[in-house]
């Protein structure tokens, strides 16, 4: 990018020349003073600015001395120093930093001795010693000494805003930096600036402060200290309120200072507040007193947690992963993570990590050395390949490296495309449009596209929950003008947060939506009954240049869903993307981790696509499988009846899987089971040989996200633990099969291997929507989507960050709600013939006879518990009733 | 001597029930407001510009540039903002003037938005001030009724609402950025400018912010033109101000005068310095204006010669205080007042008065150290013209001023050879009890 040129159009941008510390520096127009003095190495100090945060002027560090042209041309000084954080550059402008003015450098100076006056300096004990930009400048910028000799302000502290975040006002320098961000990026304004002069403070909700009225039911917990959740039970007072805020309430389970709407704060981005923090004002409860930054050795990390490839900074001391920081990069994630990127890595080393391989003898597993592992793997894989064949379930988190590695064994090794890397609710039509639309594409829709987007809608996909950073920079494009539809049965507090408007859609019947979205914009005939204002409406914006269709994997349970947002893509002129939830999956998409799909979106029946793949893979085109494989439906089928013998299985958790009990009951009649895995699982317990692979901290690789960007990684602590395409590797050598994957970078350019696949593409699907079932008296159909903080196994020891996450409630609409006769807070039970799940209820004004859970939240699993998918019926009843029946 | 006076103003405060609407018609009210409409608005602002009346708030910005700084309409709303958050330590002028005759301000606020295209208008008034928010209310209720304010004004076919708001008394809400985030509701703290309110002010639309007293001056320009206003007043500080006297004064209260009268020219319309003592300091415009002296008697108080002696006229707050005040005393409470009034946004005002008053307060109970005095001054450069908004500059003003007059004051105390009068002295129940002239009313009178 150049200084020069707009980043979204590649237009040229006018541009302004004026001289900092005597250097002459064109920047574009409107460059903010600061901004320029960096493009010519010229550091001001300053507390307040953020490069992706708005001005305020605040903190009054960046204090230089400005001069401008008057009219006749000649220099005219401006009488005080100038903020340089809030003034832009103007042609001719003359500015002198703490470099070249004494009158700068007197300005900074006192501001500085100012800040430090009522900070308690107790760097020693503060976490930010070593990296705080205090600290440093203070040295740099400031005073040798303190001519302070009087009374400083205190506070009690610290305030435990949220189970993962501590405030310390003491050291807080009312930057505002946290408030903005949370105010213009997250759109979480939980604190606020309150009091004023030295008592001013970034406060939490206080109805003292406020003037408010106590919640019905009772105040609400500001000052209960750290002894446990908020409240538990039914008649929650914070749940009831639901109804009277502007839309759906999310509730943390752990402990949570009141936000600025009086609801217990919830936020997935509250982390970026404690590294943006330029003091040791706020930190996180993990980190705290932990370690000291120049202990730390860090090392350049990609997020695993979800598919939007975030960079991030991972920091370790003596082997062990002490924190995570969000990476700068600005073409993905800014400068923005998400709490799950940030806090969740201690799955990694959880004491149920498995170290070395085992091997299962009388029924009982037990450690093995290598050796006899792989020999023992290889040989019930051969046998089982050769009685019936071996079912693929590589998972959807592996790195792109990985994935080619299991998709060449599996073709080339096992001989069968029954592969499928989803552990999740799947189609063939789904699997018809990945490699139609997304195997192979490259590079499509960019974050960039988003943020400059006029129109986005999002399909089966519920970006804050699933893609959080997606989310934020949304929201960016939103406050900047994007208009954001979305096809989901409620506008959830992040679609609101996007501004966005609701195509409200039962679960299952997205197509609807989106089919008549299409015969609008190709200019059909659309239904009579339609809402057309709406479908003019979003058909036109859609039919702006830029717009995007945004689908997210859960479009596989609502049949026709991907063939109408094709159709959908086609007749508007938006691009179309796909944001799967899992790290892995747009890499295993790539690799052919599908049935049907060889590698770079090759077709398995096409001969060119064979020829090209076999020459890759070194055999020959015959020897690759001739039929289209099973998917995970069908493997687990296959499996459970016999028609296949064996399996291999890498990271995937059973209960995860759309019917938990199926998968376990197939993998228990499975022959032989080969599971690579970083810890104990479900599956691990099933298998007859267990490999261990090494967790993404102990080895390099990359993540392809779902804009198709590589996002490679380095191996940040040292291990003996292998990745999973050197232990495939070594288990092909033992069938005297060279996978060419025993190094990171034979394996990485075994991927290169591939040149772009200019044949015909894989054929679109073609699937026709589906009725929706029909409700009966006491049931409703589910509607369900994962919460970014659930009970995933990736989240595991983690209970600071555990404790931010949503409270898992059933959401039904007050009709809905009626015919159960249920109030705002009851608990209610939500059923099927294969299980019951009880949580409080929360009227929500969202589609009727629609019962929304989340999927795998503690104590509310809808598949492990109910055996049920999104779009199915279940029964509903009032908690009582639900356990007399 | 009363000739100097120039009531306009203040003319009906001594008339039966001043405030009612029928005794400000019975005196020629809202004969402007006919002569305006009908006019183009357009005039209104060029007559307002010709007439040289500055912003009576204290920073003296000509009324009709601002009015001129208005985007061309967009067919959206804009607005007028009228300042009524008078708080500044020594200021008495707005809300004497809202109490006695409210009408005049409300003639000024119909003519004003007529003259800008604004069809709602808000007074913010300071919330301590009950009797004022509750006169003003029905003052407006009256002007609603009579058909001054609502709909088809005086068959003009001019709509305009007006919504008289109170607020929560905090002085940072006299500047103008912060009362208009305060008026949405919001925390009032000063806004990053640019943008202007003139381009985006109250909920981010074109909006004119005026003080009380500038709008009040409007009905008199556009009744009696500009030149009868130009011819008052001095070249370039033009027309009538109310110059508020108090403190050590015999009859303190409200002068309306032209700009460019001299402290002793009011003086001896007010009575003089309580009998019996003589003069020691006063500010010419509050306490946010550097004080003067004795030797500033006869400086014309207008923009112009008030600054060029090191002071700023500033709202006209002429505290006047004899020898029974102990300067270093009064420039600390006055410390008190700035530390307890910042806002807090930022950092030289917010942790720079909190310092300030510390040092202050040692010094006052003998415990001021060697390099005190430096270190204030030294301070007050780190605040003035470092803070985002004027209030840190304001807070500075006593400080660097009385050291300038009062130095051997300061250094008595540090050295413990302070002999500061007692304080019940300067009291006015204490030394010679006097019956407090100065009721809502016409001082001078």
């Amino acid at each position: 990018m150049t200084a020069t040129t707009d980043r979204h159009t590649g237009q040229p941008v006018e541009t302004v020349t004026c001289t900092i510390d005597e250097v002459e520096v064109t920047v574009p127009k409107g460059t903010l003073i600061i901004r320029a003095a960096e493009q010519v190495g010229i550091e001001i100090p300053r507390f307040c600015d953020h490069p992706l945060l708005e001005p305020a002027g605040a903190c009054r560090q960046c204090l230089v001395e400005v001069s401008m042209p008057d009219r006749e041309g000649n220099l005219r000084a401006m009488p005080k120093p100038q903020a340089s954080c809030t003034m832009t550059v103007t042609p001719g402008m003359v500015v002198k930093t703490q470099r070249t003015s004494a009158v700068a450098e007197k300005a900074q100076e006192g501001v500085m001795e100012l800040l430090l006056m009522n900070h308690p300096l107790d760097c020693p004990v503060c976490d930010k010693g070593g990296e705080c930009p205090l600290q440093n400048q203070a040295m740099k910028n400031g005073r040798a000494t303190s001519r302070f000799s009087d009374v400083k302000r205190t506070f009690p502290k610290p305030i435990q805003v949220s189970s993962q975040v501590l405030l310390d006002r003491e050291r807080c320098v009312l930057c505002q930096r946290c408030t903005r961000f949370s105010e213009e990026i997250a759109g979480d304004e939980f604190i606020a600036l309150q009091e004023r002069g030295a008592q001013q403070q970034v406060g939490r909700f206080d109805e003292q402060v406020l003037d408010f009225a106590p919640p019905c039911g009772g105040h609400h917990g500001a000052d209960e200290g750290a002894s446990g959740p908020v409240s538990d039970g039914p008649a929650d007072p914070a749940l009831a309120s639901s109804l009277r805020a502007s839309g759906p309430v999310d509730i943390p389970l752990g402990i949570a200072q009141p936000d600025a709407s009086g609801q217990p704060f919830a936020s997935y981005f509250s982390g970026n507040t404690v590294q943006i923090c330029p003091v040791g004002a706020l930190t996180g409860a993990s980190y705290r007193f932990r370690s000291r930054p120049f202990d730390l050795v860090s090392a350049q990390g990609i997020a695993e947690h979800d598919a939007c490839g975030s960079a991030i900074r991972v920091d370790h001391r003596r082997g062990k992963v002490m924190r995570r920081l969000a990476g700068d990069d600005p073409a993905v994630n800014e400068e923005w993570i998400t709490d799950k990127d940030r806090f969740a890595f201690t799955w990694q080393s959880a004491p149920d990590r498995i170290t070395t391989p085992l091997v299962r003898t009388d029924g009982e597993l037990r450690p093995a050395s290598w050796v006899e592992a792989l020999e023992v793997a290889a040989q019930g894989l051969a046998a089982a390949r050769d009685d019936g064949g071996v079912g693929v379930l590589p998972g959807g988190r592996l790195t792109v490296e990985d994935a080619f590695a299991w998709s060449r064994f599996a073709r080339t090794v096992l001989g069968t495309d029954d592969v499928d890397q989803r552990a999740r609710v799947h189609s063939v039509e789904e699997a018809a449009f990945l490699a139609h639309g997304v195997a192979g594409t490259g590079v499509g829709v960019t974050f960039g596209d988003l943020e400059a987007a006029p129109a986005v809608l999002l399909a089966g996909l519920e970006a804050e929950e699933e893609a959080g950073v997606t989310f934020l920079r949304l929201r960016k494009a939103a406050r900047a003008g994007t208009r954001v539809f979305s096809v989901a049965p409620f506008r959830s507090r992040g679609l609101a947060r996007l501004d966005g408007t609701l195509l409200p859609s039962a679960p299952g019947t997205e197509a609807d939506w989106l089919s008549t979205l299409a015969t609008q914009a190709a200019g059909d005939l659309v239904p009579a009954g339609a809402d057309r204002e709406t479908l003019e409406d979003v058909a036109g914006a859609l039919s702006q240049e830029g717009a995007v269709v945004l689908v997210g994997e859960r479009l596989a349970g609502a049949p026709g869903a991907y063939t109408a947002a094709l159709r959908l893509a086609e007749a508007t002129g938006a691009r179309i993307a796909w944001i799967p939830r899992r790290a892995g999956e747009r890499g295993g998409v790539e690799a052919g981790l599908l049935p049907g799909l060889l590698p770079g979106g090759r077709p398995l029946h096409d001969a060119d696509a064979r020829e090209q793949v076999a020459a890759a893979w070194g055999v020959d085109p015959e020897a690759l499988p001739q039929s289209t494989g099973l998917d995970l439906d069908g493997i687990l089928d296959a499996l459970s009846v016999g028609q296949l013998s064996g399996a291999l299985v890498g990271g995937v958790e059973l209960a995860d899987l759309p019917d938990p009990e199926h998968a376990r009951r197939a993998l228990g009649a499975a022959r032989f089971v080969v599971a690579l895995e970083v810890r104990r699982t479900e599956a691990t317990e099933l298998a007859d040989v267990v490999l261990p692979v090494a967790p993404p901290v102990e080895r390099a690789g990359s993540y392809w996200n779902w804009e198709g960007r590589v996002r490679p990684f380095a191996q940040a602590l040292d291990s003996s633990a292998l990745p999973d395409h050197r232990v495939l590797d070594a288990l092909a050598a033992q069938l005297d099969v060279d996978l060419g994957a025993a190094e990171p970078l034979a394996a990485h350019w075994a991927i290169a291997a591939f040149g772009a696949w200019t044949g015909p593409r894989a054929d679109a699907p073609v699937t026709g929507a589906s009725e929706p079932p029909a409700v009966g008296t006491g049931t409703a159909v589910l509607a369900s989507w994962h919460l970014m903080l659930d009970d995933g196994a990736l989240q595991d020891g983690e209970e600071h960050l555990a404790g931010t996450a949503k409270r898992p409630v059933a959401r039904v609409s007050a009709v809905t709600a009626a015919g159960f006769d249920v109030f705002d807070g009851d608990l209610v039970t939500v059923s099927t013939d294969r299980g019951a799940i009880t949580v409080p209820v929360a009227i929500t004004e969202m589609v009727d006879h629609v019962v929304w859970l989340p999927t795998a939240s503690r104590g509310c699993r809808i598949h492990d518990d109910l055996g049920a998918r999104p779009g199915e019926p279940v029964r509903i009843a009032p908690a009582e009733k639900g356990v007399d029946a | 001597m009363t000739d100097m006076l120039t009531p306009v103003l203040t003319d009906t405060w001594d008339a039966e029930s001043s405030w009612r609407l029928d005794t400000y018609l019975a005196h020629g009210g809202y004969e402007g407001l006919r002569a305006a409409l009908a006019q183009d608005p357009s005039d209104i602002v060029q007559l307002v510009k010709d007439s040289g009346l500055r912003g009576r708030g204290g920073a003296g910005f000509p009324t009709g540039m601002k009015w001129g700084f208005l985007p061309p309409p967009d067919g959206g709303p804009r607005y007028l903002v009228v300042n009524a958050d008078e708080s500044e330590p020594g200021t008495c002028k707005d809300i004497p003037l809202m109490l006695a005759s409210p009408q005049h301000l409300i003639e000024g606020v119909v003519i004003s938005s007529y003259a800008i295209g604004c069809h709602h208008a808000f007074i913010y008034v300071r919330g301590e001030v009950l009797h004022v928010y509750r006169r003003l209310l029905a003052a407006v209720q009256e002007a609603y009724d009579a058909g001054y304010l609502g709909t088809d004004i005086q068959g003009s076919g001019f709509d305009l609402e007006v919504t008289v708001h109170a607020g929560a008394g905090a002085y940072i809400c006299g500047e103008e950025t912060a009362l208009l985030d305060s008026l949405e509701g919001k925390r009032g703290q000063p806004r990053l400018k640019p943008p202007f309110p003139a381009v985006a002010g109250l909920y981010a639309r074109p909006t004119v912010v005026n003080n009380v007293e500038s709008v009040a001056s409007v009905p008199g320009i556009v009744a009696k033109g500009a030149d009868w206003f130009a011819s008052m007043g001095t070249e370039k500080s033009q027309g009538h101000g109310l110059f508020s006297l108090s403190g050590h004064v015999t009859r303190p209260g409200q002068y309306e005068a032209p700009l460019g009268i001299t402290l002793r020219e009011l003086l001896d319309l007010a009575g003089g310095i309580r009998a019996g003592h003589e003069l020691k300091f006063w500010t010419p415009g509050g306490s946010s204006t550097p004080i003067f002296t004795a030797e500033h008697l006869d400086i014309p108080l207008d923009y112009e010669s008030v600054g060029a002696a090191g002071s700023m006229l500033g709202t006209r707050a002429l505290q006047i205080f004899d020898e029974t005040t102990c300067v270093v005393r009064a420039v600390s409470r006055w410390t008190d007042f700035y530390a307890h009034e910042s806002c807090g946004k930022c950092t030289p005002c917010r942790e720079g008065t909190y310092w300030l008053k510390q040092i202050l307060h040692r010094i006052l109970d003998g415990e001021g150290q060697p390099g005190d005095i430096e270190l204030l001054l030294d301070l007050c450069d780190n605040i003035l013209g470092r803070s985002f908004c004027a209030l840190g500059d304001g807070a500075t003003s006593p400080i660097t001023s009385s050291i300038q007059y009062f130095r051997h004051e300061y250094e008595a105390y540090i050295s413990g050879t302070a002999t500061p009068p007692d304080p019940r002295l300067a009291t006015l129940f204490d030394d010679e009890p006097q019956a407090p002239a100065a009721h809502a009313g016409a001082g001078g009178r």
